[in-house]
This record gives structure tokens, C-alpha cells and sequence, in this order.
């Protein structure tokens, strides 16, 4: 049994997607649903906890599907960079379902099942060892997404639906090139067996392989919302209801971890490709990150401001992933899960706030009373001491870890000046955003006319239907985080051991070439 | 064969790109179905283009590359082709119930949608304007030439 459990993370949300559709709500009521959803996320939870602790040991578990060897068949890889975005998923996945179970996945047909798929996407893109699967499974976890995002919407939202749709078939098919070109050049799609085949390329080849190599990173880096191809984030998320957008914030990282994987793996291990992109990456990743801060100054709602932080602390990853050490690429994975929670987190706060402001909605150049205000105002305060990296919360502990690690150089400076600098201005947009829309609930005095013609007072807000279980999704985030503080030293250990993993990419290569099939002889 | 094979994929990818950077979401679509199009032909061609050759192991013929084409790509091209017919499909619908909900089918919305009328009523107002002066000018000229009042406006355009 404990030979198949990587196989388990992508099967058991097969089965319960499977189920969900079998268990239709119409005929059953939500309880069958509900029931199928949680046993399948407490079941993913278990896994995910299991192969991490297999994977903390520095072993690097290889499961070869229908027992073909690698070569010829699929092979699922666990290492600790797997199991650790396995659990990051995982209990993401719980604290967004806890929230849709509120009400929303009445409201939207179908949510348990597009919800398990996509868990199953996810899960399939950590595990799989080679590219095209890893291909499959973006699919997977995208197509679940439209499902999600646009499940039980109308009007505008399915306009930047079909924006984001367009946009992600459109990478899909570079996605397809690239693979096309690689397969054509190297004959194999294994990233082991890629890396080996890329680190011997012959120089007349080399130009070739590496345009390839970068046109597959221009696909995962539109996926993680990289500078030229972010635009359609901030878009996306604002429109997306909020159980679904707080999902999506593992959607950029997903692009990252493939960022990671190939750069580390297959244009990692030796040879005169070695770390082409990284260089680049940085230079992006750094405008990016001051593209984002600014967009957190000029959000006008609270859902967009929680996008933009989205895509910074996107831009400040690949910062940590760039530089290409096993102390920063450590750093940055513990900043992954803080940035994934706390990121989460704001989106369910957002829709909070928004719900209890009748027509102003969560816009916070409309002054609005915010009947009840104190517990979302006090989650507000943690989320954003959280994000804007203020001791003594996850943040700060997740960018000093970048921060302290970074090599000296000539980049020193301007990462520490952007990450800080970057910080900073996120910390003043959080404080103006919370300000107005908790402070701000009658105009004051100097108000122009315009802001008194839109002013919305108590009477006109309608009681905002208490749901506790939507409050308490959004503590459980913060709690992860809180969490995350009080575990920082030995999750900063196992995150560092994964940078040391990630930087010696033979031990991966051995493993999979090691892995025999057990009963077949091809 | 292999010139046949690279000018289609180009040419459709052109065309492709062309149409996806239009601004109604059918040219989107149809965009995207011929960029799909091309790499599907591409993968196809990435296992060589290779003729009369099986991809499938057969009795009496050496099981090596020299005597079968590439089964891999064909296999990738399978689920290329599944999975670009699907998401085809689901963009179509979501552009169907996109124009209904929100009354056009501009990529970028009303506000846009609302723009290019105004220029188009503009565009429109202008060149009438430009054949109405034309027609006076030659009807005077035919008149100036028969020695007949120049025809009122009404009548010249019926």
C-alpha cells in the first residue's frame, strides 16, 4: 500500500469528482456532496502529510505507472519540492472548500465536482517526471478553473472569463509547440532524461534547444503571471467569486513550481545550457515586483489590491527562484505557503467586507457604513501585518529568509532595495485600504460633493446574512500562518534541504534511472 | 513533402495569430482553432515526416526506427487534438452566453463595443458626406453639359 501512495493524491479526486456528479444535487440535496468532498480533502490531507514525511528523509520516492520504466512509460517523482507543494495544495484546497460549503456550492452547479478535478490537477502537476503529463495536467487543472470561475456567473464575469479562457488556450498551444520542437530535438519527454540529453547537446544544436527551453519557461512564466503576460491577472481574480479566487492563488504558483522544476532539473545539470533563463528571469521578476506595488497603491477595490499582492509576492518568488541558490530558493519555498495562505486569505476577507457594504460594494473611494465591523477589521489587521512582511507574522519571516540568503554581487543591492522598497509600498496601499473602509463610515468633513451624493449609509446596507463558517475559513488561513511562525524553524529546514535537493538534480536523474519495473521485462 | 508540411504550419499559424489579435471573440475562436491546427501538425512532424512506414510493431519487419515512424507523437497528437476540440468547444459556449449576457461580442466589452459604433456612425457619416459631395459635383457637370437643373438630393440617391 505504501508503495502506490503517490498515485493516490490524483486518484482519490478522480473518484470523488466522479462521485460528486454521481451524487447530483438536485436529486440528493448538498449533504451526499459535502460528505464525498471532505472525505476526499481529509484523505488528500493524510497523503500529502505521509509523502512529505517520506520526502523529508531526502529520499525521492519514483512510481512508475502500469510498471514501464521510465523511459518508455509515465513516472510520478516525489521529492521534498513535491510533497512540499502537495500539502501547501492540500490544505489550501480545505480552507476554500470550508468557505464554499457556506453556500456558494448551492449557488454554482456542479462546484464539489470542478473543485475535486481541480485539486487533481493540481496534485498531478507536482507529481508528474515528465512534460507532457505535465502538460495534461495544466489542462486538467485549467479546465476545471473555467468551470469554477465561471460556474453560476453572468454579466462581466464572464467576459474576463473569457479573456483568461482565451489567454490560457492560447499559452496551452505554446505550451504544445515547445514540446513538439523539444521532442523533435532531444527525442524524449522524461525531464530526467531531458536534463541528461540537454547537458550533452552538441553545439550546432544548442541555439535550437535553447529557444525551446525558452519558449517552455515563456509558458510557465505566463501561468505565474510574469511581467509582460501578468495582464490577465488581476482581471481574473478580481471577477473570480471568492472561495475560487483564494483557490487560484496555488494557480500562479503552480507556474513557479514548473519554473523551478525545468529550470533546476533539465537546464540544470551541467553543460553549457545550464541556468540560460535565470538572469533574465531576475531582470523581469524585479520590474514585475515594482509593477505590483504600484498596482496595490492604485486598486480602487479590495479584491483587486489582493490580486496585486497576488502578483507580487508572484514577482518576489521569482526574485528567490532567479538568484539560483539553495539558500534563497529555501527562502522563497517558505515564502510560497505564506504567500499562498495569507494571499487566500485576503480574498475571503475581501468578499467579508464586501457583502457587509450593500451597494459600495468593496470599492474604497465610496465612503460606506460597515455594519459589524470588528471582526473582519481585526482578520484585516493580521492579513495585512501577514502580506506587507511586518514581524512578527509569516511574512517577515519568509522575506528575511530571502532576504539574509541572497548571494553577494551586483545584484545585491537591487534586490534588497526592490524586495524592501516593494514591501514598503505595499505596507502604505494595505494602511489606505484599510483606513477607508474601516474608519471611513460616514463622510468627513472635507468630503467633496460627489463623495456625499455617493455616501451609503447604515439604513440603506442590507443585513449581511451571517455565515460563520466563511469567517472561520478565513481564520483557519491565518491560522496556517500563525502556525507557519510558531514551526518557522524546522519548516525553514526542510524548505533549505529542498533548495540543497533542487540544486543537485543527480540524485534525481540516478533515481529515475535507477527505478527498475518490478514484473515486466520490456 | 517537408516544404509542404513547414509552409502549412506557417501559414496557418499566421493566420492564427492574425485572427486571435481581432476584436470579436468568433475571430478569437477561430484564432485559436487554426493555431491548434498548426501544432498539432507540428508535434505530427516532430517524429519526422516519414512515408509508408507502420507505427505499430508488425510480423516480418525489423522492430527498429529505420523500418516504423515514430509512435510517440502520434500519441501526443491524439490528446493535442482531444483536448484543443474540447476547449473549443467550452469557448464557444462561454462567447454564446457572454454576448447574450452583455449585449455584443467585442473581446473587451461594452465600453469598447460602444467606441467602435461611434466611430464606425462617424466613419459612415463622413464617407456619405464624401459620395453625396461627389454626386453634386458630377451632376452639376451633367448638368452644366445637357443644360438640366442639377438632380435634388432625394432623387439622385433612389
Amino acid at each position: 500500500m505504501m508503495a502506490h501512495l503517490p498515485l493516490l493524491p490524483i486518484l482519490v479526486p478522480l473518484l470523488a469528482a466522479a462521485l460528486a456528479l454521481v451524487f447530483e444535487h438536485r436529486r440528493f440535496g448538498m449533504a451526499p456532496q459535502r460528505i464525498v468532498a471532505w472525505s476526499s480533502m481529509a484523505m488528500l490531507l493524510v497523503v500529502a502529510w505521509l509523502l512529505a514525511r517520506e520526502a523529508g528523509s531526502g529520499r525521492i520516492a519514483v512510481y512508475l505507472l502500469g510498471d514501464w520504466p521510465a523511459r518508455l512509460g509515465i513516472a510520478l517523482m516525489v521529492d521534498r519540492l513535491s510533497a512540499l507543494m502537495l500539502v501547501v495544495a492540500a490544505l489550501l484546497g480545505s480552507a476554500c472548500l470550508l468557505h464554499a460549503c457556506a453556500g456558494w456550492d448551492r449557488r454554482a452547479p456542479h462546484f464539489h465536482a470542478f473543485f475535486q478535478f481541480q485539486m487533481m490537477g493540481l496534485n498531478g502537476a507536482f507529481l508528474t517526471g515528465d512534460v507532457f503529463n505535465l502538460f495534461v495536467f495544466f489542462e486538467v487543472l485549467l479546465i476545471a478553473s473555467y468551470g469554477l470561475m465561471l460556474s453560476g456567473g453572468r454579466g462581466e464575469r464572464l467576459r474576463a472569463g473569457l479573456h483568461y479562457v482565451a489567454f490560457n488556450i492560447a499559452a496551452s498551444t505554446l505550451f504544445l509547440v515547445a514540446l513538439g520542437l523539444l521532442y523533435g530535438q532531444l527525442g524524449t519527454l522524461n525531464m530526467a532524461e531531458l536534463a541528461v540529453r540537454v547537458a550533452g547537446v552538441p553545439a550546432q544544436d544548442r541555439a535550437l534547444v535553447q529557444a525551446t527551453g525558452g519558449l517552455l519557461l515563456v509558458v510557465f512564466c505566463a501561468k505565474a503571471a510574469l511581467l509582460p503576460m501578468y495582464l490577465w491577472l488581476p482581471d481574473t481574480y478580481t471577477h473570480a467569486p471568492a472561495a475560487v479566487a483564494a483557490l487560484f492563488s496555488v494557480m500562479t504558483k503552480v507556474g513557479l513550481y514548473a519554473v523551478l522544476r525545468v529550470g533546476t532539473l533539465v537546464f540544470g545539470l551541467g553543460g553549457p545550457l545550464s541556468g540560460f533563463a535565470w538572469p533574465a528571469l531576475l531582470v523581469l521578476g524585479g520590474i514585475t515586483l515594482a509593477l505590483a506595488a504600484l498596482g496595490v497603491l492604485a486598486a480602487r477595490r479590495l479584491r483587486s489590491l489582493a490580486a496585486y499582492l497576488m502578483l507580487g509576492s508572484a514577482a518576489t518568488l521569482f526574485l528567490a527562484f532567479a538568484l539560483d541558490s539553495a539558500g534563497t530558493i529555501g527562502g522563497g519555498l517558505y515564502y510560497l505557503a505564506h504567500s499562498s495562505f495569507a494571499g487566500a486569505a485576503m480574498f475571503l476577507l475581501a468578499d467579508l467586507v464586501r457583502r457587509r457594504r450593500g451597494a459600495a460594494s468593496d470599492r474604497k473611494d465610496l465612503v460606506a457604513a460597515l455594519p459589524d465591523a470588528r471582526v473582519p477589521g481585526a482578520l484585516y489587521l493580521v492579513a495585512a501585518i501577514s502580506l506587507a512582511g511586518l514581524p512578527p507574522l509569516s511574512g517577515f519571516i519568509g522575506k528575511l529568509a530571502i532576504l539574509e540568503q541572497v548571494p553577494a554581487g551586483p545584484h545585491t543591492f537591487w534586490v534588497w532595495l526592490l524586495v524592501l522598497g516593494s514591501s514598503f509600498m505595499m505596507l502604505v496601499g494595505l494602511a489606505r485600504a484599510g483606513t477607508r473602509l474601516f474608519w471611513r463610515q460616514e463622510p468627513w468633513p472635507d468630503a467633496s460633493e460627489a463623495q456625499r451624493a455617493q455616501y451609503v449609509p447604515a439604513a440603506q446596507v442590507p443585513p449581511a446574512p451571517s455565515r460563520p463558517l466563511e469567517t472561520a475559513a478565513t481564520v483557519l488561513l491565518l491560522g496556517y500562518g500563525l502556525a507557519m511562525v510558531l514551526a518557522a524553524a524546522p519548516l525553514l529546514a526542510y524548505t533549505r534541504a529542498t533548495g540543497t535537493q533542487l540544486l543537485a538534480p543527480e540524485a534525481y536523474v540516478e533515481q529515475v534511472r535507477a527505478t527498475a519495473p518490478r514484473s515486466r521485462t520490456p | 513533402m517537408e516544404l509542404a508540411m513547414a509552409s502549412a504550419i506557417g501559414i496557418l499559424t499566421a493566420a492564427g495569430v492574425y485572427l486571435l489579435l481581432r476584436a470579436r471573440s468568433f475571430d478569437v475562436i477561430l484564432g485559436l482553432t487554426l493555431l491548434s491546427y498548426a501544432t498539432n501538425l507540428l508535434i505530427f512532424s516532430s517524429g519526422r515526416v516519414v512515408f509508408g512506414r507502420p507505427p505499430v510493431l508488425r510480423d516480418g519487419i525489423p522492430a527498429d526506427l529505420a523500418h516504423h515512424t515514430d509512435p510517440l507523437p502520434q500519441a501526443l497528437v491524439l490528446t493535442a487534438i482531444v483536448i484543443a476540440f474540447a476547449m473549443t468547444a467550452v469557448i464557444i459556449v462561454l462567447a454564446i452566453r457572454s454576448r447574450a449576457d452583455n449585449h455584443n461580442d467585442h473581446v473587451d466589452g461594452s465600453l469598447a463595443e460602444a467606441e467602435f459604433q461611434r466611430r464606425e456612425q462617424l466613419r459612415h457619416a463622413q464617407a456619405r458626406e464624401a459620395a453625396h459631395a461627389a454626386e453634386l459635383v458630377a451632376g452639376n457637370e451633367a448638368a452644366a453639359a445637357t443644360g438640366t437643373p442639377p438632380a435634388r438630393d432625394g432623387e439622385s440617391r433612389a
